[in-house]
């Protein structure tokens, strides 16, 4: 089967995120008010191939956990979806 | 002999030439060693340079720690070889689980390329050896993600077992605990953000990086 998966890399709470403060403190000169707790991430899209979807997202755990994210300052949110189901 | 450093070439690292004339100036030899040789050539010392190791893709570091010459500085490191991680450095080997914690983006978000005054924390590491402790040396910093965080854990081991090797006397980028620079436990591995290359000479505008490379070769004369 093929999967669509969407990782989204945030910063782990109470991490400092010092692109999300400089950005909320920019809002009110633009006009904007009453935004809070803006936070910086990373959005990584890509396809996988697996026999099923608890081996997909096995897989991509172990991806995020090695390479996507430094877990030291970052987590992930996986959002995982089957677009293709092979012939059987 | 004399006492060889091998210094880790990445696509995109851009200090390694700095390095290299720093160690001839003080009577070492230095080499390149390919980011894509799963061999150290036998050298007695490994500096990881600055730069932009695959251009910083995803994290700095994030790709260059599986460069197959990785795996072989993670096993000199094992066997109490001294290495040296300087800026980008520092970053790889803290992605690579040699050095604990991790650098975010500088503090008020600004590039920082600044002489900045460092305080000698400990002289329990291959990097600082030849110093003395409370010694301030003036060694410049050239980063954007040089803000060194870690978990309270990490900290208070860090802190009680005196591995905070250098401290900011003014912090410029937002580093826990005005941190410059840390080791690891068996003091052998050693991470910074400031470049002593690039402080080997008043002609540079200072020579304060000699004391820290001079302990680099020293721990690594004893291996040649």
């Amino acid at each position: 089967m093929t999967f669509s998966v969407h990782v989204e890399v945030r910063l782990r709470p109470g991490i400092a995120d010092p692109q999300g403060s400089t950005i909320e403190r920019s809002l009110p000169h633009l006009g904007f008010e009453g935004i809070e707790g803006v936070r910086v991430g990373k959005s990584i899209r890509f396809t996988i191939d697996a026999a099923d979807e608890a081996s997909a997202r096995a897989e991509v755990d172990d991806l995020c956990g090695r390479f996507l994210t430094n877990p030291v300052i970052e987590d992930a949110v996986v959002h995982l979806e089957a677009i293709e189901v092979a012939p059987t | 002999m004399t006492t060889r450093v091998g210094v880790v070439l990445f696509p995109g690292s851009n200090c390694e030439m700095d390095v290299i004339e720093a160690v001839r100036s003080l009577g070492g030899d230095a080499e390149i060693l390919w980011h894509g040789d799963a061999t150290l050539n036998g050298v007695d010392a490994v500096v990881v340079p600055g730069g932009f190791a695959h251009g910083d893709y995803l994290r700095p570091g994030a790709i260059a720690r599986f460069s197959p010459v990785m795996a072989a500085v993670g096993e000199f490191a094992a066997g109490g070889g001294p290495v040296v991680g300087i800026c980008n450095g520092f970053q790889v080997l803290t992605e690579a689980g040699l050095l604990p914690g991790a650098l975010q983006k500088n503090r008020g978000l600004k590039f920082l390329c600044a002489p900045a005054a460092l305080r000698v924390e400990s002289t329990d590491s291959v990097l600082t050896s030849a110093a003395t402790v409370g010694q301030v040396l003036r060694v410049p910093v050239n980063h954007f993600e040089g803000n060194y965080t870690c978990s309270p854990e990490t900290l208070a081991e860090l802190q009680t077992e005196e591995r905070v090797v250098l401290r900011y006397v003014d912090n410029p980028n937002g580093s826990v605990d005005d941190i410059a620079g840390v080791c690891s436990p068996a003091r052998n591995v050693v991470g910074l953000m400031p470049h002593p290359e690039r402080a080997i000479s008043d002609l540079l505008g200072s020579a304060d990086g000699l004391p820290l490379l001079r302990s680099m070769l020293d721990s690594a004369a004893v291996r040649a």
